[in-house]
């Protein structure tokens, strides 16, 4: 089971929504913070990390001995990130996505492989969950390569938590696909429900079934609650504006640890996902 | 040796194109015989990213030896630096009219780009 969670706009509560499930559930899950430029879920689920691997993606070198300056590498390359001029060439591996189209094209074997760092991945325990998280290279512009590889570590025996990015570009498609379900946060505000429009018509490209959690519920208005009945999203948990949720979270802590009997919520949540899940897969 | 210069129309009336990468035209120039054509960029104009370089690609191909243009980022100045062309910035005005600055010699090379990249 992988279920990722998303939200169109920022600062709706995904992260709150996931570390929390993650640990009210009776089995092992998997936690993959997949918001690689500002990955904060281990703020609250405060896993020992037990391995680091650095992660590379490759860009090409040319190897001036072999090259004679035939233009095809530059001219397959669709980001330019490769310039050949009359008895030079020029890489540009902060532009290069990686296609290798240039190693493949090249008929001299003039380019050779080199790589580029993406950033690295962490991985550890806290508790019974499995934490894993990517932390993107200060400077590296592209998130979607090492969110990719964070998602490697989905193991699909086990229940996969992923937290996705805010938004609706490239580092969220990419945190969703191949998902089992896909759990919009939302809050009651015209922002929030802007952009949970936006979110629902991503997923719904993807073909994935959804589910929405309404949180600081009671503030703002009823427009997120009338968009969904109209378009049949289940409402499956509402989250109140509570002041106590506010100051456990400014502490680094999880709603389960300062109101335990919201861990049969979070349960509750995640069997009803099960649920709409497991009638998806018998359709 | 022929000039380039960015610009917004095919014409020496024509204004000079404050971007490089993405201007609408070059306009190709042997200040000699004032003999000149109007290379189209609107290749470049549309490129997702990379445009400073592949004009500066455009323009050496042309044979050009002296760039005069408005902006000028980071990667565009290292390919032309590359390909041995000689950059002159911040140039306004109408292209015949930086012809003629250029032949009086009141044309400066810049040794830096005079914009940031657009990425970090």
């Amino acid at each position: 089971m992988v279920i990722t969670i998303a939200s169109g706009k920022g600062g709706t509560g995904k992260t709150t929504v996931g570390v929390n499930m993650a640990v009210s559930l009776d089995k092992a899950v998997r936690f993959l913070d997949c918001d690689v430029e500002e990955p904060n879920a281990h703020l609250f689920l405060k896993p020992v990390i037990g391995e680091r691997t650095t992660v590379n993606t490759f860009v090409p070198e040319i190897d001036f001995t072999r090259c004679n300056y035939c233009g095809k590498c530059g001219e397959i390359c669709q980001f330019n990130a490769i310039a050949v001029l009359k008895d030079y060439v020029l890489t540009f591996p902060e532009l290069c996505h990686s296609c290798r189209g240039c190693l493949f094209v090249c008929p001299e074997k003039a380019v050779l492989e080199s790589k580029r760092e993406l950033g690295v991945i962490e991985q550890g325990r806290a508790g019974q969950v499995e934490f894993i998280h990517g932390r993107l290279r200060i400077g590296e512009a592209m998130s979607p390569p090492l969110i990719r590889k964070v998602k490697e570590r989905i193991v699909r025996e086990q229940v996969n938590i992923v937290d996705a990015p805010p938004g609706t570009s490239c580092p969220v498609i990419a945190a969703l696909k191949g998902a089992d379900f896909a759990l919009l946060v939302t809050e009651p505000t015209p922002f929030g429900l802007n952009d949970l429009i936006l979110a629902v018509e991503a997923v719904r490209a993807l073909k994935m079934p959804l589910g929405a959690v309404l949180n600081r519920a009671g503030n703002g208005d009823s427009g997120v609650q009338s968009y969904l009945a109209r378009e049949n999203i289940p409402l499956l948990l509402e989250i109140p504006m509570d002041r106590k949720i506010a100051e456990a979270y400014s502490r680094g802590q999880m709603i389960v640890d300062v109101m335990p009997e919201w861990k049969e919520k979070f349960k509750g949540l995640y069997q009803k996902i099960e649920g709409i899940v497991n009638r998806q897969g018998n359709i | 040796m022929k000039i380039a210069i960015s610009a917004k129309g095919k014409g020496l009336d024509d204004e000079i194109d404050p971007r490089f990468g993405r201007a609408a035209y070059f306009i190709i120039v042997d200040p000699e015989t004032m003999e000149f054509k109007a290379v189209d960029n609107t290749k470049n104009i549309e490129a997702m990213q990379g445009a400073g370089i592949q004009a500066a690609r455009t323009v050496a191909e042309e044979g050009a030896g002296v760039l005069i243009t408005g902006h000028c980022g980071p990667k565009a100045f290292v390919t032309l630096q590359a390909a041995k062309i000689n950059v002159a910035v911040n140039v306004s005005g109408t292209v015949g009219e930086a012809i003629e600055k250029f032949k009086r010699g009141e044309i400066s090379y810049t040794k830096a780009p005079n914009v940031e990249g657009h990425w970090r």
